[in-house]
C-alpha cells in the first residue's frame, strides 16, 4: 500500500513536469517532420536542412520516422502525438498515401498547417499544400536521354526495371512511368506500372533502393535476358549494386546504359565515373527548407503556400545531369551538379 | 546415481542422437508403420527433407523455367545470391540451437562493415586495423547479446529486438547515412572487397559442364566457415554443450555443463561470424552502404528453419541452413525466371517455412 502511493505521487510529479514543460513550449513554433524512414539519406538530408532553416527562424523541429519503408502506424502515432503537442505545422512524407489521409484530416481539424514533402497524398488536396520533386518529369528526362542516345537502336532495346517495392508507391510509380512515356514505350494506366506489353520490357525487379538488391535484381534480370542494353533504376543506390553485377558478368564496358533518379552525391560522382548514364537530380533540401517557411509564414499571417502555376503542387524542380548531352535535351554536367547534390 | 540426474542424462542422450548418432534410436520398439519408419528416419536424419526439397526445386525449375534456369552460370549465381544470407543463417543456427533466437545479427554485420569501411576509407586508419576493428564491434555485440540472454535471464527475443535496434541506430547515428562509393573503397581498402572476387569454375576443374559457372571467395569462404562449424558442432565439447543446453538447459546443467558460459559464447561467436560475413557483403555490394541487406536477418532465420533447425532447440544442422539458404534462392530465382512477380515467390517461401515447422513438430513427437 505503502509503496504503491509513493510511486502515485511519483507519477504524479513526472506528469506536472510534462505538463509544465508543454505549457512553455506552446508559445515557441513546433513544427513536426515525418519521413518513411531514418534510414535513406535522402531524409536524412531533409532532416538536416529543416533544421538548419528553423535554427536561423528560431523554431523548433521534431522529426519523427517509420521503423521500415512502408511502416504506415508509425507515422499515424507521429502526427497524433504532434496534434497533442499542439505542433502548427507537419511536414510529412507518406509511407502510405492513401490510408494516412484520415489522421491527416484530423491535423488539419486542429488547425495544423499539413505539407506532404516528396510524396503527393492521395487524393493530393488531402493536404494544404504538396512540396515535391516532378518524379513524372525526372522519370520521363532519363527515359527521352537513353531513347536519343541508342537514337534508332531505341526501338529493338532490352530494357531492364528494377524498381522499389511491391506496393508501387506513388515515386516508384511515377519515376518508373515517365521513364517509359520518356523513352517511348506505351506506359498504358500511368498510375501503376507491370499493365503494359512493349515487347523490349525485360522484366521488372524490385531492388528495395538498396545496392544489394540492385545487384541481385540485375543478376536475375540479366538471366532472363543476357542482351539487357538499357537499365532503369529507382534510384542511385540500386544502380551502384547494378553495376557491379553487370561488372561480374563482363558488361561493364558501357554496352549497357543505366539510368538513375535522385542526384545525391554519390550518384552524381558515379554519373561522372560513367557507372550511370544520366541521372535525375532533385532537391530534399529545399523541400524541408520551404517546408520550414511555409509553416512560420502560416503561424504568423495565417497564409497557405501556393503551388507552382500549372501544377497542383509546388515543384522543387529537377535536372538531368549527364556528361554525355543529347541534343534537344536540357542537361547540366557532373561538375555543376556535384556543386547542388545532397547526402 | 539417482532418478533425477538419471533422466537428466537421458535427456541430453536424446539431444546428442538429434546431431547425427543413429545409434541412440537403433534400440525403439520392433514393429513400425511405414510413415512411423518414415518419421523415425527423419529424427536420425533431419536434412534429408531440405536436401529433398532442393533437389525436387531444381529439378521442378529445370521444366518450367528451361535452360535459362539449368545452366551452370546461373546455378552458380544462386549460390553468389544467397552467401550472405547463409553465412548469417550460419550464426542464426547457432541460436538457435541453443533455443534462442538472432534478430540482431544482420544489423550486426552491417555495423561491422560501416565501421571496417569508414576507418580505412575516411578516417585513414590502416586496413588490416579497421578490418580487426570491425571484427572487435561485432564481437562485443555478440557479447552484449549473450550477457543479457545468460546473466541477465531475459528471453533472447526481446534482447535481440531491442539491440537489433540499438546496432541499427549506432549504424546509422555513426555513419550519417552516407554510402561509401565501390570505387572510393576499391581506391583505398580493396582488401575489404576481395571476398567478391571472381573465379571462373572452368578454369580450375577439368569438367565441361561447368562452362560459363563462376563463384565467388566470398562464396568459398562462406562453405569453408560451414565446414568448421559443423565440425566444431559435432566433434567438439563445446558443440556437444550447445545441443544439451537447447535441449534442456535444466538437464544440462545437472550433468555439469556451464549453460550461462556457453550461452554468452555462442552469441559472441555468432557476433563474431555475422562481422566476418560483413566482409562478404562489402565484397558482394562493393560498396560499404548503412542501407544494405535489410532483410538479411529474417532470412537467416527463414533458411535455419526451413533447413530443418528445431526453433525449440537441440535439433538442427549447418549443413541444414545452408541447404535451407539455396533452397530460398533457387525459389525465387527460379520463380522470377517462369516469369513470376515477387509477391509469389514471397507466398511460396512463407509456404516453405510452415511445412519446414510442420514437419519439425511432427519428428518432435517421436521424442516424446
Amino acid at each position: 500500500m505503502k509503496t504503491s502511493s509513493r510511486s502515485a505521487i511519483r507519477l504524479l510529479a513526472v506528469l506536472t513536469l510534462l505538463a509544465a514543460g508543454n505549457t512553455a513550449r506552446a508559445a515557441d513554433i513546433l513544427i513536426g517532420l515525418i519521413t518513411k524512414t531514418d534510414s535513406n539519406p535522402f531524409f536524412v538530408k531533409m532532416r538536416e536542412g529543416a533544421a538548419e532553416e528553423a535554427k536561423k527562424l528560431g523554431v523548433k523541429v521534431q522529426a519523427f520516422a517509420g521503423k521500415f519503408d512502408g511502416d504506415h502506424d508509425t507515422q499515424v502515432a507521429a502526427i497524433e502525438s504532434l496534434i497533442s503537442a499542439g505542433a502548427k505545422g507537419i511536414l510529412l512524407l507518406a509511407s502510405d498515401s492513401r490510408a494516412i489521409v484520415p489522421v491527416v484530416q484530423k491535423a488539419r481539424d486542429a488547425g495544423i498547417l499539413v505539407i506532404a514533402l516528396d510524396t503527393p497524398l492521395d487524393p493530393m488536396d488531402a493536404a494544404d499544400a504538396t512540396f515535391a520533386t516532378d518524379n513524372f518529369k525526372a522519370g520521363v528526362l532519363i527515359g527521352e536521354w537513353a531513347a536519343k542516345t541508342l537514337g534508332p537502336k531505341a526501338k529493338d532495346a532490352h530494357v531492364a526495371f528494377l524498381d522499389a517495392l511491391e506496393n508501387q508507391p506513388s515515386v516508384d510509380v511515377a519515376r518508373d512511368q515517365g521513364f517509359m512515356k520518356g523513352f517511348g514505350i506505351d506506359p498504358k494506366d500511368t498510375s501503376r506500372y507491370l499493365d503494359e506489353n512493349d515487347k523490349r520490357i525485360v522484366g521488372h525487379y524490385w531492388a528495395g533502393g538498396a545496392e544489394d538488391g540492385g545487384r541481385t535484381g540485375m543478376e536475375t534480370l540479366l538471366q532472363k535476358d543476357p542482351n539487357t542494353n538499357v537499365v532503369y533504376t529507382i534510384n542511385e543506390p540500386t544502380a551502384a549494386g547494378a553495376y557491379e553485377a553487370l561488372k561480374a558478368a563482363g558488361k561493364a564496358d558501357g554496352s549497357v546504359l543505366v539510368v538513375s533518379v535522385d542526384g545525391g552525391c554519390p550518384g552524381v560522382k558515379n554519373v561522372k565515373a560513367g557507372i550511370i548514364g544520366a541521372t535525375s537530380q532533385q532537391y530534399p533540401l529545399l523541400m524541408a527548407k520551404k517546408g520550414v517557411d511555409a509553416v512560420v509564414e502560416f503561424a504568423k499571417t495565417g497564409k497557405k503556400p501556393p503551388p507552382t502555376p500549372g501544377l497542383k503542387f509546388f515543384d522543387t524542380g529537377v535536372n538531368l545531369i549527364t556528361d554525355k548531352p543529347v541534343p534537344g535535351l536540357k542537361s547540366i554536367n557532373t561538375a555543376e551538379g556535384l556543386k547542388i547534390c545532397w547526402g | 546415481m539417482n532418478s533425477e540426474s538419471d533422466k537428466a542424462g537421458q535427456a541430453v542422450e536424446a539431444g546428442l542422437s538429434a546431431s547425427g548418432d543413429p545409434a541412440a534410436v537403433a534400440t525403439f520398439e520392433e514393429r513400425k508403420s511405414p510413415g512411423r519408419r518414415f518419421q523415425q528416419f527423419l529424427h536420425v536424419y533431419p536434412t534429408t527433407i531440405p536436401f529433398l526439397v532442393l533437389l525436387l526445386g531444381v529439378v521442378v525449375f529445370a521444366f518450367i523455367a528451361g535452360s535459362r534456369f539449368f545452366h551452370p552460370l546461373n546455378l552458380s549465381l544462386i549460390l553468389q545470391q544467397v552467401t550472405i544470407i547463409a553465412m548469417v543463417g550460419i550464426a542464426q543456427t547457432l541460436v538457435i540451437l541453443t533455443a534462442g533466437i538472432d534478430l540482431s545479427g544482420g544489423a550486426i554485420m552491417v555495423l561491422a562493415s560501416v565501421v571496417m569501411g569508414r576507418l580505412a576509407v575516411l578516417s585513414g586508419v590502416p586496413v588490416p586495423l579497421a578490418f580487426a576493428a570491425g571484427i572487435v564491434v561485432g564481437l562485443f555485440c555478440g557479447f552484449l547479446n549473450g550477457l543479457a540472454v545468460s546473466w541477465l535471464r531475459l528471453p533472447p527475443f526481446i534482447v535481440t529486438l531491442g539491440t537489433w535496434s540499438v546496432f541499427r541506430a549506432t549504424n546509422f547515428l555513426y555513419s550519417k547515412n552516407e554510402t561509401l562509393r565501390q570505387q572510393d573503397v576499391e581506391q583505398i581498402a580493396p582488401f575489404l572487397q576481395a571476398t567478391g572476387r571472381l573465379i571462373k569454375i572452368h578454369d580450375h576443374l577439368p569438367f565441361g559442364f561447368v562452362n560459363g559457372a563462376t563463384v565467388t571467395l566470398g562464396s568459398l569462404f562462406m562453405i569453408a566457415v560451414a565446414i568448421v562449424m559443423t565440425y566444431v558442432l559435432r566433434r567438439t565439447a563445446f558443440g556437444r554443450h550447445v545441443y544439451a543446453t537447447g535441449d534442456d538447459p535444466q538437464a544440462a546443467q545437472l550433468v555439469g555443463i556451464d549453460v550461462s558460459r556457453t550461452l554468452v559464447s555462442v552469441y559472441t561467436l555468432a557476433g563474431f561470424i555475422c562481422s566476418v560475413a560483413a566482409w562478404v557483403l562489402i565484397g558482394r555490394i562493393g560498396a560499404v552502404s548503412p542501407n544494405a541487406a535489410s532483410n538479411v536477418n529474417l532470412d537467416s532465420v527463414t533458411a535455419a528453419v526451413i533447413g530443418g533447425t528445431s526453433l525449440f532447440g537441440g535439433r538442427g544442422s549447418i549443413i541444414g541452413t545452408l541447404f535451407g539458404a539455396l533452397i530460398v534462392g533457387v525459389f525465387r530465382n527460379g520463380l522470377a525466371l517462369a516469369g513470376l512477380d515477387n509477391n509469389w515467390q514471397e507466398l511460396t517461401i512463407g509456404l516453405l517455412i510452415i511445412i519446414a515447422v510442420a514437419l519439425d513438430q511432427w519428428i518432435r513427437r517421436l521424442s516424446e
